[in-house]
């Protein structure tokens, strides 16, 4: 009898990976998915966090595609080892802080391990010739299977008759011909495929999983690094630069100032761990200050958590600061109007 | 009846329950519990379907007062 044949399959959740892993599973090899979790996932963040966002969808994707192809999912975090990456890109980055080249050799690589550890015989990602400029191109697929070191045990299903054939197609382990040739910027052939393997719900199509895509979410990293000696982070760093309005009136500090409910709640969380402020005569935010907030800039913090409450127009109110393991102290200010904040504050 | 092995998910968002969960239930065996404790509401959803795709049990799921969510799951495995 013929061994069982074992593959890895990287899902992130969007349709190519799960439409790959589906083709593998329909020539009779047993599947199992992993994921990993940089700390970038746009997944469900923010959705949990803002209130107004708690009607949208909270599932996890990559979940979500595992139940719908009845495969174990392995959710792998990666937070740490995946700071190289995005401070140290062999290939740079896309149009914003995206390392997408890098991180797709060490997604790859770290499921090699993974396959090797598990006993495994090769991996498989959704990847597709042309799809991506940065990442998935004709000349970038050998350069990921060698950097990677799984070589020609990564097999990419979607594109496959489009490449030179891989182990598991040369072993007979899989039927090149009941692969694929897709290539190209078009999810037609995506489309119709999911319609064959009766796939129809997925995830909205080609990136967007990914906040260091965001322009937004880029620039305020590129502030964090910018203002700090080193531009190690940790990951309630980058999970903060999601929340909030970022102000940064003077280059030592930063204010985060919730913009709702769900935000302040989660800020909360936070207060034993930062400088904070909130008014205490009116209804307002939460603020916390990221960096080393100076006595002398103590007026200004407050008077721009003045803004952004009940307080905005009242002329003077009462602001109370704390800092971690000192007294609260409370802060009578003028509020600041419109004009005193400038938008060049805002990140 | 041993007790269930307590995993403190509180404050972190998901994945990071799931991932909790998955690490404790690596070192256990069928038949043991765990209660992971989260606050994402993410994990209301997430942590049943990570259950369900490795076919362990999830006995119960509730809200405390306090907010957190408690769920208690057997370890079955495929």
């Amino acid at each position: 009898m013929a061994k069982q044949r074992k593959a890895v399959a990287l899902i992130s959740g969007g349709l190519d990976s799960m439409l790959a892993a589906r083709a593998v599973m329909e020539q009779g090899i047993h599947v199992e998915g992993i994921n990993f979790f940089t700390g970038f996932c746009v997944e469900g963040h923010t959705h949990a966090i803002r209130r107004q966002d708690q009607h949208k969808q909270k599932r996890n994707s990559a979940l979500w595609v595992a139940e719908q192809l009845d495969i174990p999912l392995h959710i792998v975090d990666i937070v740490e080892d995946y700071k190289d990456v995005v401070l140290n890109p062999r290939h740079g980055y896309g149009a914003n802080l995206n390392p997408c080249l890098d991180c797709k050799v060490f997604m790859v690589d770290r499921a090699r391990q993974w396959a090797d550890e598990h006993g495994f015989d090769f991996i498989v990602t959704g990847e597709v010739v042309g799809q991506r400029p940065k990442s998935q191109r004709r000349e970038t697929m050998p350069l990921i299977a060698a950097e990677s070191g799984a070589d020609d045990r990564l097999l990419r299903p979607l594109c496959a008759r489009l490449l030179p054939p891989t182990l598991a197609e040369r072993e007979g382990w899989v039927d090149r011909q009941r692969l694929y040739d897709f290539s190209g910027r078009s999810r037609k052939p995506q489309m119709a495929l999911a319609a064959e393997f009766g796939f129809d719900e997925y995830s909205q199509p080609a990136g967007g999983c990914c906040f260091l895509t965001d322009p937004n979410y880029s620039l305020k990293l590129r502030d964090l690094w910018d203002h700090r000696p080193s531009r190690d982070y940790q990951l309630d760093d980058i999970m903060l630069l999601k929340i909030g309005r970022h102000l940064r009136p003077k280059p030592g500090f930063k204010l985060i100032v919730s913009r709702e409910e769900g935000e302040n709640n989660f800020l909360m969380g936070y207060r034993k761990q930062f400088v904070h402020l909130y008014c205490t005569s009116h209804p307002g935010p939460l603020v916390l200050v990221d960096g080393e907030l100076p006595a002398e800039d103590e007026q200004l913090a407050a008077r721009i958590v003045t803004r952004f409450g009940k307080s905005r127009d009242a002329g003077r109110a009462d602001v109370e600061l704390v800092r971690p393991g000192q007294p609260p102290r409370v802060l009578r200010v003028d509020t600041m109007s419109a004009a005193d904040l400038p938008q060049s504050w805002y990140l | 009846m041993a007790e269930p092995t307590v995993v403190d998910a509180r404050r972190l968002l998901c994945p990071m329950p799931v991932i909790r969960l998955q690490q404790a239930i690596a070192g256990l065996a069928p038949g043991d519990e765990v209660e992971l404790l989260s606050t994402d509401p993410g994990s209301r959803r997430d942590v049943p379907a990570w259950c369900r795709v490795h076919r362990h049990e999830v006995l119960g799921c509730e809200e405390r007062g306090d907010g957190v969510i408690v769920t208690r799951v057997r370890v079955v495995g495929r």
